[in-house]
């Protein structure tokens, strides 16, 4: 397997008034295609900041970070979002769904983007919530579904785009463990079954024990990496 | 197009708040067509293209004052003059000061110098061979539904009869029509015999109002009318004679400057509308930045978000005032069939829908400007943590 994701020398400050504050200190990080990585740590140790440097959320303040071969710390804001609709799918711990659309609706945004007819955006977007078991469940709005469910849309408005590389933050944050334990398992399987390449960040080390590996972070260095949890 | 439920959806995000805010563009659209119905009419009577063969004299110093009769020889020996009348605002009340009309004496060839305005030869003879007859236009005689035969009392506001009465009543003997549907409102006039009028009136005899000359060539009109003007040049009765167009622009003006007014007003409403709208653009996409984060995050571009921003206040805009508009397209035929054309209103009709449709952009432009720009600028991640 070769590294999807390559991560060196990063660093990341933030300026809070006059104080600066270094949140990631010369991270290296390699992530082979196809792996499924917990990112652990106590909170302010990094995790998210990471996550949004490697989804193309935020920009390092020194260091690189390449995916699928493409330097995207030196893209600008444009081509940056270009390359995030195209390559990478985002799941949050509140799922941030649009809450006057649909499921479906929710599901076809990123393909907005695309070239697709809407005929054609209506059947990826059916696929997709196909896919996390959802189908019947279309033309619910986010209030009528429960958080698992919520979750679940918001893997499918992830994976829609048939994207690469999947970042989730607290995925399951926010759910009770059998919710929790349902969109672990959809995740697995996303890696497993669709060679998804995932990195989550997760305080819960159940949840770290569905990834491959799992990375700890303390004060924005890397500390540890773990031996596959399941290989 | 693709955009257009995601845009929809934003709108109605909170029901109650956009349907007052749509309630409140409608009033403004409403109060815009209504208005601009008004400003119209007064604007197509000064600029009618009927008229620009014709020119009106009236006295120098100010339309009010009478002209010597003694000057109708002299103007009909101009070279260029076609046609010559007069005339003499008479001021009549029927029955109640609101029944508002124009009502003149005219002479005997009046008619001839307007023919857009189609009377039968019949009537013509009657008008001709009548002492008391009089001529009104068919929207007026409609209002009144007055039919030929009828006897039509006017009370005098500034001619008193010799005889002492103050009722002028007028046998009517014709009824003409105007075709063109954009000259409707002169239809809302009665003109009776000038030599009745001149006969018995209690003072002013031999006076005219006004000339009404009709050129042999349009080109000539400027010349004519500085030949006529030059008849009374350094006399007690100067003149000045400008195309029928002028004068009625010039009348009009009488009024106040009805553009003037109607921009006052509409400034305000909708400087109102601005600052309330705003408001509510900006707190709805206060309350949607972690929404528009998810945008951002998930490929939407810095420009799309803003786009769709704008696109949401011009939405919102256009459907309120496109709302209010046709309510005011609505009012104005209600209100010009009650009351006829003697309404200045004119139908609300491309021009008004083009003016207010430019208006409804840019104020959906504006009002989107700041609210588009915060959405375009924020930075996802911060939204996303909800800084």
């Amino acid at each position: 397997m070769s590294a999807l994701v390559e991560v060196q020398n990063l660093s990341k400050i933030y300026q809070r008034g006059k104080q600066k504050i270094e949140v990631l200190h010369h991270v290296q990080l390699a992530i082979e295609q196809g792996d499924f990585m917990a990112l652990m740590g106590p909170s302010g140790s990094g995790k998210t900041t990471l996550l949004n440097l490697i989804g193309g959320l935020d920009s390092p303040t020194d260091g690189s970070i390449t995916i699928g071969g493409k330097r995207i710390d030196r893209l600008s804001e444009g081509a940056l979002a270009k390359w995030r609709a195209s390559n990478v799918g985002f799941v949050f711990q509140f799922y941030n769904l649009l809450p006057m659309l649909s499921a479906r609706k929710n599901v076809e945004l990123p393909l907005l983007l695309t070239h697709l007819s809407a005929a054609q955006r209506k059947r990826n977007a059916a696929v997709a919530l196909e896919l996390v078991a959802l189908a019947d469940r279309a033309a619910h709005k986010p209030s009528e579904l429960s958080g698992g469910q919520q979750q679940r849309v918001a893997i499918a408005r992830a994976i829609v785009s048939d994207p690469t590389l999947l970042v989730c933050d607290e995925p399951t944050g926010d759910l009770d463990r059998q919710s929790g334990a349902e969109v672990l398992t959809l995740l697995q399987q996303l890696n497993r079954d669709h060679g998804k390449t995932i990195i989550m960040v997760t305080h819960d080390p159940k949840a770290a024990e569905f990834a491959k590996h799992t990375l700890h972070l303390d004060k924005g260095s890397l500390v540890e990496q773990s031996e596959p949890s399941r290989p | 197009m693709k955009y257009l439920q995601l845009i929809w959806s934003a709108m109605f995000r909170r029901k109650t708040r956009t349907i007052f805010t749509l309630l409140s563009v409608l009033a403004a659209f409403l109060l815009f067509g209504l208005l601009d119905s008004v400003r119209s009419a007064f604007a197509s009577a000064a600029s009618s293209v009927a008229g620009v063969d014709r020119l009106v004299t009236v006295s120098k110093i100010s339309f009010t004052l009478s002209l010597p009769k003694s000057l109708l020889s002299g103007i009909e020996a101009l070279p260029g003059v076609a046609k010559l009348t007069y005339a003499n605002w008479f001021g009549g009340i029927y029955q109640d000061p609101k029944n508002f009309f124009a009502n003149e004496a005219v002479a005997d060839n009046f008619f001839d110098l307007y023919p857009e305005w189609q009377l039968s030869a019949a009537e013509r003879t009657a008008f001709h061979n009548t002492r008391t007859g009089a001529v009104a236009g068919e929207s007026l005689a409609r209002k009144f539904n007055w039919k030929l035969g009828d006897k039509i009392p006017l009370q005098a506001t500034i001619f008193p009869q010799k005889s002492g009465g103050n009722t002028w009543t007028f046998d009517l003997v014709g009824i003409y029509r105007v075709s063109n549907p954009k000259q409707k409102n002169q239809e809302s006039a009665l003109f009776f015999n000038w030599d009745y009028f001149d006969e018995a009136r209690a003072f002013g005899n031999g006076n005219v109002g006004w000339y009404i000359t009709q050129v042999s060539d349009r080109t000539l009109a400027q010349q004519v009318a500085q030949a006529v003007d030059a008849l009374s040049t350094n006399s007690d009765h100067e003149t000045k004679t400008q195309t029928e167009q002028a004068f009625n622009a010039a009348f009009v003006s009488q009024y106040g400057d009805i553009g003037l007014i109607v921009g006052a007003i509409m400034g305000a409403v909708f400087f109102t509308l601005i600052l309330l709208t705003g408001n509510t653009m900006a707190q709805a996409v206060r309350e949607r930045i972690p929404e528009l984060a998810v945008l951002k995050t998930i490929g939407f571009s810095n420009q799309s978000v803003l786009g769709l921003v704008l696109a949401e206040s011009v939405l919102l805009i256009v459907l309120g005032g496109a709302i209010g508009l046709v309510l005011a397209g609505v009012v104005v035929d209600a209100v010009r069939a009650a009351l006829g054309e003697a309404v200045p209103m004119t139908r609300v009709g491309a021009s008004i829908w083009l003016r207010a449709l430019g208006l409804m952009v840019l104020i959906g432009l504006i009002v989107g400007a700041l609210p588009a720009r915060r959405a375009m600028r924020l930075r996802i991640v911060d939204a996303l943590a909800g800084r």
